[in-house]
Formats: C-alpha cells, structure tokens, sequence
C-alpha cells in the first residue's frame, strides 16, 4: 500500500432530492516523493478528488488515508495550492505565510526560528523581496509564489496543486513550472497536480492520471513518464519519450474521452 | 586582391543643427494660484456662495415686521455668544452648546459602542449559519423598522431612568445595520478564505479575528456608518424627552423659553456634529479596511 492510497472512493453531491454522482470508485496509490498529475476535461471531477484528498470535501463511499492515518479534515498535512492563489489581501506576504507557520508550529518552533522558516520558505519561490508587500501590489504569478511557499511553509506530507498555474499567460507559467520541479528535486515532496494543460502534465509528473468525462467519472488509465529529472522543457519537447507519453494523453482525452459539451 | 570588398561602416549624416523656437506662453485661464489653494477654492466656494444665497433670502424672506421666524441677523444679535463660547459655563443649567454636544457624544458613544460591539458578533454568528439567519432575518427586518423613539416608553419602563433608557434607544436603533451589514458580509466571505482557514485548522476564535472581521470589514463599516448616523438622529429626539444636559433637550428648553435663535444655531451644531462622525466612521473604516477591498 502507498504513502497515499484512495482506495474505493465514490462521491455523490445530494442537493435536496437531486443527487448527482461526481466520482465513481477511484483507486489510485501514490508513493512518498512521487509527482503525479491528475488530467481530464472541465467537468470531469478532478477538482473534486483534490479536495476529497485534502479533507474539504467529505468521501460518499470508500476511504482515503495518507501516511497509515485515515483522512476525515482538513489539516496542513495536505496543503492546498489554489488556482486563484486565496492570499489574505489584507496581510502582506510575509504575514501570509506567517498566519500558516505560527499555526503550524507554535510551540515546536520558536519565534526567531519561525521567522528564519518564513523568509527561507520565500526564498524557495524567490519572494523574499516581496515580504513586505501586500498581495494587491504584486502580479499573478508573484501571488501563486507565495501561495506555493505558504503552502509549503507547513511541511506538508502531500503538496496537493489545484489547477495551479491555470489563470496565468504562458511565459509565467512555465517559470513557476520550473519553480515546482525545482522545489521538487530539493525537497522530495510528494505531489498532486490537478492541470488541464497536457505538456505540464507530462513535464512535471512522474505518472499522470487520466479521469473519464462525468459523470461518475473515474480513472480511465494511468501512464508513467520515464523521463530522467532534472527534466528541461526545451530538450524534453523533442524527446521521443516525452513525445509519446504527450501522444498518449492526447490520444485519450481527444479520441477515447471526447469532452461531450452537452453532457452535465 | 581579395574580390570582397569590404563594406565600409557609412558614416553617420551630420545632423542639422536644431533650431529651438520658444513658443508664446500660453496665458493662463484665471488665477494662477498653487495647487493647493485651487484646490481650496474648488472645494468650499460653491457651498460658501450657496450658504450666502441662502442667508440673504432668509433675511429677505423674514424682515418683515411680525414674521414668526428670526433673521440671520437677529440669530446673531442674540445667540452670537452660543457661537463664539462654545464651553462657557455659568451654572449647572447654562452652559455652553460644547458641553452639551459633548454630553450628547458621550451617551451616543456607550449606546453606538455597544451596538457596534454586540451587532458584529450578532451579525457574524448570523451571516455563518443559515438556519439562524432564516430564523431571524425577518424579526430584524421587522425590529428595524420600529422608529427610535417607539422604544423610548418600553426602556423608560425597563431602566426606570433617563439616562440608560437614551442610551438604550441608541443602541437599540443603531444595532440593526450593524447586524444586517455584518451578516451579509460574513456571507459573502470567499469559500477560498474559509479553505484556507479550514487547511490551517483555526479554530472559531482565531477565524472570527483573522478571518472574518478583516474579510468583512467595508461591509462591516458600511452598517458601522449608517448606525452612527441613526444614533445621532435618536440621541437628539430622545433627550428631548428624557430631559438632562444634552443638546437635543437644550431645543426642548429653547422651545419652552421662546428662544428661537438659540434653537437655530443648536440646529447647525447638530448638523455639523453628525457631518463629523459620519466622516470620521467613514475615515476609520478607510485607514482600517486599506488593502482588504483589493483582491
């Protein structure tokens, strides 16, 4: 059994006597350090088995458990990269990642090393010369930064990305891309990305998780991406690896799993 | 011989020396004065030509001998010493209109303060549950409309005496926005906030504190200034029957004594306080919630 395991798991949204079955029996084991992306089309409930494995949402049937520990809340041992980034617009940076660190580890830490924490977590995302500006001040790209070093800053066991890099211009994105596999390669975290962008998927991940259309959507297949890391986006982009594993998630999103508009 | 022949880097043309004609300064449009004067003058001489306009239609309209209201004029003649003294004091009864402003202020500020305080709780529980809101939503909307001075009986009733039954009927006018703004603040509260709070694991305190109070502040200051407003309004009526030192009970007496001009410049002196703390609501609300209405 994995680090983390969803084993069984069905979700079912009941609005009064509408019920709407979002995920069907999910399985998927995840290992420690591994990245996985989770890829299917709007609609299909991956946003939802994020938020079942961080806690926000509670499972209908089955069980999710990380590290040997049944998931029942929310905890900051799975934080949450929003795709909107959900800073404090009225704290500046620095104390956004303080509300989670003095949260975190009060008593385990004490304040001079608590501030080291915050400053060395900015310093992963490069941010360090923002600390003292508030989120309204800096640019989009800047505030997924610091989401990703608050949500860091926890140590959490699972980095969970919803959607992370979705409302950036693609120069920006690819930065912060090779912000996370670079905060990958040195940490060692393990990862969930939620993405609807088929290159991040592959780039990134380690094995990418591919969701059939809702609903009751599940895991249609899961492919590993051999590629060696330190991976690089310009030598990657013509290899025959990464070519084919590229090919493969298109082929199943496009040919299998054609994104059905009227289908709710 | 090579039969390339090498390119020579042209060199670039002699500019035209430029000939720099000074334009005619272009005469300015009024006075020249400094921005902040301009300023000065943009902002208080319209209403200071509308006041003028107003005086002196006022004097015309009531120079007539046997008219029932004072010229500004006579309102000077009479009452001038109300406007230059503000905080004379020549016995328990006569005082000056300051003292009695402020005596007004300060029973507004235990009835606005209170209403402040337990209306954001209120409304904070109100706006998180939607049972309680269901619940009591309508009640409030019923209780807010209830003038101030209806209460005025019950809580002469309930305190059998004048000074916190006033104080009451501020608080109990002035609770309602405050409750009603707050409580859809908290609603309108993002779900990526409460995420967020949730990921974290605050508990309620640390997510009213840190959470709610900030996320919902303009919405909170916008009912904060519309109460402070209302408890101006009641404070005034209801020393007017309650009695005491005050400036809503100072018209009563001028009434009673026949002195109009008294009750004139009284007037002015409420409006001019109300402007303040309307003003000052709404200068806190700003420096407070700076940063928070930018997403």
């Amino acid at each position: 059994m994995g680090y983390l395991n969803i084993s069984h798991v069905d979700k079912t949204f009941v609005t009064g006597s509408k019920r709407a079955e979002v995920l069907r029996d999910i399985r998927l084991d995840i290992a420690q350090g591994e990245f996985v992306s989770i890829i299917g089309h709007s609609g299909c409930g991956k946003s939802t088995l994020l938020n079942l494995i961080a806690g926000l949402t509670d499972v209908t049937k089955g069980g999710i458990k990380l590290d040997g520990f049944e998931v029942k809340a929310p905890g900051p041992d799975r934080a949450v990269v929003f795709q909107n980034h959900s800073l404090l617009p009225w704290l500046t940076v620095y104390d956004n990642v303080k509300l989670a660190v003095e949260k975190v580890f009060r008593g385990v830490k004490n304040k001079a090393e608590r501030h080291e924490w915050i400053l060395h977590n900015l310093d992963l995302v490069q941010m360090r010369h923002a600390a003292d500006k508030r989120p309204g001040e800096i640019s989009g790209g800047m505030r997924q930064r610091v989401g990703i070093a608050r949500a860091l800053a926890m140590e959490p066991k699972v980095l969970l990305l919803d959607e992370p890099f979705g409302a950036l211009d693609a120069l920006t994105r690819a930065h912060l891309q090779d912000a996370v596999m670079d905060i990958h390669a040195r940490l060692g975290n393990t990862m969930i990305m939620i993405t609807h962008d088929v290159d991040e998927a592959v780039l990134l991940a380690d094995r990418i998780v591919m969701m059939t259309n809702g609903p009751a959507a599940t895991i249609g297949e899961v492919l590993d991406v051999n590629l060696p890391r330190p991976r690089e986006r310009i030598s990657a982009a013509t290899d025959p690896t990464y070519l084919k594993a590229r090919q493969a998630v298109l082929r199943f999103l496009y040919e299998r799993h054609r994104f059905v508009e009227a289908a709710e | 011989m090579s039969a390339v022949t090498q390119m020579k880097p042209q060199a670039p043309a002699p500019k035209a020396s430029a000939t720099i004609s000074t334009l005619p300064e272009r005469p300015r449009k009024g006075l020249a004065l400094p921005g902040w004067a301009n300023s000065l003058a943009v902002n208080t001489l319209p209403p200071l030509v509308v006041v003028l306009v107003i005086l002196a239609v006022w004097q015309i309209a009531f120079s007539a001998p046997g008219s029932n209201l004072p010229t500004p004029t006579t309102v000077w003649a009479e009452s001038s010493d109300l406007i230059l003294e503000p905080f004379y004091v020549y016995g328990s009864q006569d005082i000056g209109l300051g003292w009695r402003v402020l005596t007004s202020l300060e029973r507004v500020a235990y009835g606005f303060g209170f209403a402040a305080l337990i209306g954001i709780v209120v409304g904070a529980v109100i706006g998180q549950s939607v049972w309680m809101m269901r619940g009591l939503d309508p009640i409030f909307q019923v209780l807010r409309t209830v003038p101030p001075l209806a209460w005025l009986p019950i809580s002469l009733a309930a305190f059998m005496d004048s000074r916190p039954s006033a104080i009451f009927v501020i608080f109990i006018t002035a609770i309602w926005p405050v409750i009603i703004n707050t409580a859809a603040g908290v609603r309108n509260i993002p779900q990526d906030y409460r995420n967020v709070a949730q990921v974290l694991r605050l508990n309620h305190i640390e997510f009213f504190f840190k959470i709610m109070v900030p996320a919902a502040a303009p919405y909170i200051f916008s009912g904060l200034r519309i109460g402070v407003g209302l408890s101006w309004l009641a404070i005034v009526a209801a020393e007017m029957l309650t009695g005491g030192v005050g400036i809503g009970f100072f018209i009563w007496d001028a009434w009673n004594s026949s002195r109009l001009t008294d009750i004139i410049v009284a007037l002015v002196y409420i409006g001019v306080v109300g402007l303040l703390l309307d003003k000052l609501v709404g200068f806190i609300g700003r420096v407070v919630t700076r940063g928070t209405s930018e997403a």
